[in-house]
């Protein structure tokens, strides 16, 4: 069996002290699989996502991701490149005003050129279909069109693992469609949070779903 | 809510390095808060329309702008001859309006204009993005300059936010009016919008971290000199002699 890229092991996790959002929790993500974690609203979904790029830090239990434990905030940068998180809330993630510059402020960070940067960019939003959206300003971009720029922002860092939270929350069945084949297209192994049971069957290999701060994974 | 029309013509003006732009708005606006002769600020004005009309922003926003700015003029140059001395150039019953308060108000009005269309022309066709990389490059702090372009990005969002929960507000019957209740409701409307904005905040810098942001700002599009920039700040200099030697020869 290949090792596991992203594995929590017996992770509990609260915001306040004798309050768990999360106990207890043992999933583990392997290459080429794409796990939908399926909850209620409040479950702890999105806290578990936030856990495996160093966020939030748990209350106990392990974190390893590509082969390393990660504790401390410097382990968590490098998890950060690799595990590209995609926010519920596209908003959240485009802060630049265009397109082009919002995609290529991850490369920038990892140290590339404005050249290679901008090249990667233009690569990342032909992958996803937002090719010519370059230089469009983001925040006059509709709902599906956002959520796709967003994606591209976290593709352009090339990660091998992708963590999407809601990734069709407020989308027409027209933009789901549209990020659903976008998704089924992209290598990355994935970790995808939602409710919408119907979207996750059809892009995940297998689920999993959280209940009451506990997981139930078939692998365990 | 538009905060810049990004209007797709582009004039000579626009190609001007808004670094360039920006030095020379700032050193009119200096030069010309020097100036009481009404020759030279008229002639300053009278630049000043010209340069507007090449910038083509002579619409109705910078209309609307100029009236705003005018109203103020207007109360002055009723107000401030009242309290002058000397001459007087009109009597009504008690009330006399003075020469020299006249001139003096004059002035005030024609420095104000010539400034603020000077300002639109030069700064309001930069794009605030560019904006704001140009006060950074020219030693702007970059806390202020990033404070600057998270504004921008993020007024809009905040916009609709606040129109969302007023929405909901009136969508349950409120109707503002001038009692407790109206006042606690804003409260808690404006409250709302500060604990909103601080949420989003920590997201964006969370979002921010998980592309490895580590406080330093990376530019896609450096600033570069050419030769009308150059020439652009050399003929901003003869005019502005021009005007100073107009003011005191």
């Amino acid at each position: 069996m290949m090792p596991p890229l992203i594995e929590l092991e017996s992770v509990s996790f609260g915001y306040r002290a004798g309050h768990a959002v999360l106990s207890d929790v043992t999933v583990r993500l392997l290459p080429g699989e794409r796990i939908g974690l399926l909850g209620a609203n409040g479950s702890g979904k999105t806290t578990l996502l936030h856990l495996v790029v160093g966020l939030l830090k748990p209350t106990s239990g392990t974190i390893r991701a590509f082969g390393l434990p990660r504790r401390e905030e410097a382990d968590f940068l490098e998890v950060r490149q690799r595990a590209g998180l995609v926010f519920q809330d596209s908003d959240d993630q485009l802060f630049s005003p265009t397109v082009l510059e919002d995609v290529a402020f991850g490369p920038l960070n990892l140290g590339k050129s404005p050249d290679a940067a901008r090249r990667i960019a233009s690569e990342t939003l032909r992958l996803v279909g937002m090719a010519g959206f370059e230089e469009r300003v983001t925040y006059q971009l509709s709902g599906g069109e956002k959520r796709l720029i967003a994606l591209a922002t976290v593709l352009a860092m090339h990660p091998d693992v992708l963590l999407l939270d809601e990734p069709t929350n407020g989308l027409d069945e027209t933009s789901c469609a549209r990020v659903l084949g976008v998704l089924m297209a992209l290598p990355q192994a994935m970790m995808i949070v939602s409710h919408e049971r119907e979207f996750v069957n059809r892009l995940a290999t297998r689920t999993v779903s959280i209940e009451r701060g506990t997981v139930s994974d078939g692998h365990r | 809510m538009i905060i810049f029309d990004a209007t797709n013509r582009v004039t000579f003006i626009h190609r001007i390095d808004p670094r360039a732009r920006v030095v020379c708005a700032i050193a009119f606006a200096v030069t010309v808060c020097f100036f009481s002769r009404v020759q030279a600020l008229c002639v300053g004005l009278a630049g000043s329309l010209v340069l507007t009309g090449f910038a083509h922003v002579g619409n109705r926003r910078t209309l609307k702008r100029i009236g705003a700015l005018n109203l103020f003029t207007l109360v002055l140059l009723a107000l401030l001859p009242l309290s002058g001395t000397g001459d007087v150039a009109l009597r009504l019953g008690p009330l006399y309006w003075h020469r020299d308060g006249i001139r003096l108000a004059t002035v005030i009005a024609l420095r104000a204009n010539a400034i603020l269309l000077t300002c639109l022309s030069l700064l309001g066709t930069i794009e605030p993005t560019q904006l704001g990389a140009a006060l950074n490059r020219l030693g702007v702090s970059s806390k202020l300059t990033r404070i600057f372009l998270f504004m921008i990005r993020y007024i809009e969002v905040l916009h609709e936010e606040y129109h969302r929960l007023r929405d909901a507000m009136r969508l349950r019957g409120f109707r503002p009016r001038c009692d407790r209740h109206t006042c606690r409701t804003f409260g808690y409307l404006v409250g709302m919008l500060l604990v909103r904005s601080f949420d989003r905040a920590e997201r964006i810098v969370e979002a921010m971290k998980c592309r490895g942001f580590n406080g330093h700002f990376f530019v896609l599009t450096p600033f570069r000199v050419m030769g009308r920039d150059v020439a652009t700040a050399i003929a901003w200099g003869v005019y502005l002699a021009g005007l100073c030697w107009l003011e005191w020869r």
